[in-house]
């Protein structure tokens, strides 16, 4: 009898579908992976769900309302290994902007009917309240920084996703730098790697999908940016992204609120 | 009384979070649902105080699968506020990028999310253990889409290189080139895919819709056009919102969509297919005659046709833009940004899709509204529950409950799309 293959579930809290998305977009390993696991939940894909436990929860989405606390709680549960995939997930996504307002407020103003509506003050990372395994940051995810993880827990080793800044990817595409050549800003000096340095190859600056790096120095870069004749609103909104309510991205933001 | 509850708790292969729930009373349906509950997200809310610039990118986040739409119907937007036309090359290399997501979205959604139900799989790779032919021609067909987005775009999803006024950066003409081969190829399989689909059996379900899409005086519509509807409207993109609603209901976290004076009304391929017919390139005109597809298409379950239909258009379309491309002087035309209101509207791979912002002096969104294409058709959705389940009434309960989740499908619902846009009223 061959060995019973590695049951994978996929779950989804506020977020827009991308990451999940990002493993049927893997089209020429879409069918190995397949192959080497069983696709035990995984509701976009398909209608077959089998009970858990689960070896691997993959859970992309930001935790917003109080049932989705209690949902989010029983899943760790039902998985032996859990990841976190995308900026919903890892640090509340661009929905986190709402931890800046009153959201009683909010609902009151968005519905016409908002005793309808149930929602959390604040939209936070999956890892705020269970425990989380790995987090792969993006937004959207990488889709082979995926599979390299996936690979990774399934054969029990570490993966391998660098935490170095954007800026040393730029150096290894040979890309000019924007900031120094067009006065571009950019947040690439701060950002996790991981989407390959597409903006600067764009011609555009980094805005931060992938979330701070590992001790990064925001401030300095948010000093740069002042210097380079952004309003402080304007360096505010630069931290304040689809990664806003990571520490320190948060942070600098606001320390150029006014 | 005899009481029969058909439930489905949460959808399969849609995008996003919802489930049906169905009452039927001694043989009559009592109440239908179509309930989202995927959790709403403000993104109308927190645009106000971002500066214009974000809103392609920011927008672009309410939907993994259709990101480009929420782009151009962003920065026509904008640029109708700012009075900035964008003509010639970059409006052709928008039109491409549009060819990228419809071939991606409508792929995925004919051979992953919508044949298994007609074939009787419970998924793509049950599918592929029996014809791995199909679910590797459909993969590969699906990544040519994939890679128009990546490489004018930057990535598949999210792409990063639209702006106001054009593009961040051009291709070059050999970088273009490159993808001639695989979309002949494409064209020829999406000319099989539609052969193959219309062989599948599809339930007798017509109905009259009011169906309502963009139409451009010569192109089948992508970016530009004005509203038309099978009733005969015909209106500028800025009188949306004198002849179309919204409406808050208990069971959705997404407002419904109504047509003043007609009521519920629906957006998607179909409702292109049959507005926009003569519009179609010859080829794609050819293999509907050939299988028997003449407008008005009635039957929602024939929409999987449709977006096979539109998939040759946009293969065709992607090629003829390749061949014609020369490129222009700069990646985006000038302006300056004033204070105004813009509106803007694009075809989605699941419909038309709404935005309207006011843009302050300093450049920052005053307040914004969009209308996801879900959204305007839940209670067309609903209407076609309500009646398929009525005229099946007899159907085993497993089975009709799996046809009632195919029928939720036929519309390729965008359930975080619908969600994550609801009304901020101002008060």
């Amino acid at each position: 009898m061959p060995a019973k293959k590695p049951k994978i579930a996929v779950f989804k809290f506020a977020s827009c579908d991308g990451c999940q998305l990002s493993l049927l977009d893997a089209e020429d390993e879409l069918l190995i992976v397949a192959g080497a696991v069983e696709i035990a939940n995984f509701p976009e894909f398909s209608r077959r769900v089998l009970k858990g436990p689960y070896d691997i929860g993959l859970v992309e989405g930001s935790i917003t309302t109080p049932h989705d606390v209690e949902r989010v709680r029983e899943i760790r549960k039902s998985c032996k290994i859990l990841i976190t995939i995308g900026a919903c997930a890892t640090s509340g996504g661009i929905q986190a902007l709402r931890n800046w307002k009153d959201v009683k407020e909010y609902t009151r103003l968005v519905y016409a009917s908002p005793e309808y509506i149930s929602t959390l003050d604040r939209s936070m990372p999956v890892g705020s309240y269970v425990h989380v395994d790995f987090e792969l940051r993006g937004c959207p995810i990488n889709k082979y920084q995926l599979l390299e993880v996936l690979s990774a827990f399934l054969n029990h080793r570490k993966p391998n996703v660098p935490a170095h800044s954007v800026c040393v990817e730029c150096k290894m595409r040979g890309t000019v730098c924007v900031m120094v050549a067009q006065g571009v800003p950019c947040l690439g000096p701060v950002t996790q790697v991981g989407c390959g340095a597409i903006c600067p190859a764009y011609d555009r600056g980094c805005y931060g999908c992938f979330g701070p790096m590992e001790n990064p120095n925001a401030s300095s870069l948010g000093k740069q940016f002042v210097e380079m004749g952004l309003s402080r609103h304007e360096v505010m909104l630069a931290f304040r992204g689809f990664n806003a309510y990571s520490e320190a991205f948060r942070k600098e933001s606001e320390a150029h609120e006014q | 009384m005899n009481s029969r509850v058909i439930k489905v708790d949460q959808l399969a292969r849609v995008e996003g979070e919802g489930g049906v729930f169905i009452k039927v009373n001694d043989g009559k349906v009592a109440d239908v649902k179509l309930n989202i509950f995927e959790p709403p997200r403000f993104f109308e809310a927190f645009l106000r105080g971002r500066k214009y610039s974000e809103a392609p990118d920011i927008t672009a986040r309410i939907c993994g699968i259709c990101p480009v739409a929420y782009q151009m119907s962003a920065v026509h937007a904008m640029e109708s506020a700012f009075g900035v036309t964008v003509g010639g090359q970059l409006r052709a290399l928008r039109r491409l990028l549009y060819c990228g997501e419809w071939i991606e979205s409508h792929v995925l959604h004919i051979y992953m999310l919508h044949a298994p139900d007609f074939l009787g799989y419970e998924d793509a790779l049950a599918l592929a253990k029996d014809h791995p032919e199909v679910v590797q021609r459909a993969l590969k067909m699906k990544k040519i889409g994939n890679d128009i987005v990546a490489l004018l775009g930057g990535r598949e999803i999210h792409p990063i290189n639209v702006k106001v006024g054009g593009f961040y950066r051009l291709p070059a003409k050999h970088e273009l080139d490159g993808l001639i081969d695989r979309l002949q190829w494409g064209l020829d399989e999406a000319v099989t895919t539609a052969k193959l689909v219309a062989t599948f059996e599809f339930p007798e379900f017509v109905t009259d819709y009011e169906f309502v899409s963009l139409r451009h005086p010569e192109e089948y519509p992508f970016n530009e056009g004005r509203f038309a509807s099978s009733s005969g409207l015909d209106i500028a993109v800025k009188e949306y919102e004198f002849h179309f609603e919204e409406r808050h209901v208990p069971h959705s976290n997404a407002l419904h969509g109504f047509e003043r004076g007609h009521g519920a009304y629906c957006v998607g391929p179909l409702a292109r297919f049959n507005l926009n017919y003569n519009r179609l390139p010859e080829i794609a005109r050819q293999v509907a005659e050939e299988i028997g597809l003449r407008p008005v298409v009635k039957n929602p379950f024939k929409s999987i046709i449709v977006r096979a239909i539109e998939t040759i258009f946009a293969f065709h379309e992607a090629l003829r833009i390749i061949r014609e491309y020369d490129p222009p002087a700069q990646p985006a035309v000038p302006f300056v940004p004033v204070a105004g209101i813009g509106f803007g509207a694009s075809e989605a791979p699941r419909g038309t899709l709404y935005h309207r912002y006011r843009i302050g002096d300093d450049g920052l969104i005053m307040d914004a509204k969009i209308v996801p294409p879900t959204a305007q058709n839940q209670p067309t959705i609903e209407g076609d529950l309500r009646r398929f389940v009525a005229a099946n009434i007899a159907m085993p309960r497993e089975e009709l409950t799996w046809k009632v989740e195919q029928a939720v499908r036929n519309y390729d619902p965008c359930i975080s799309c619908a969600t994550h846009f609801v009304r901020l009223e101002t008060t």
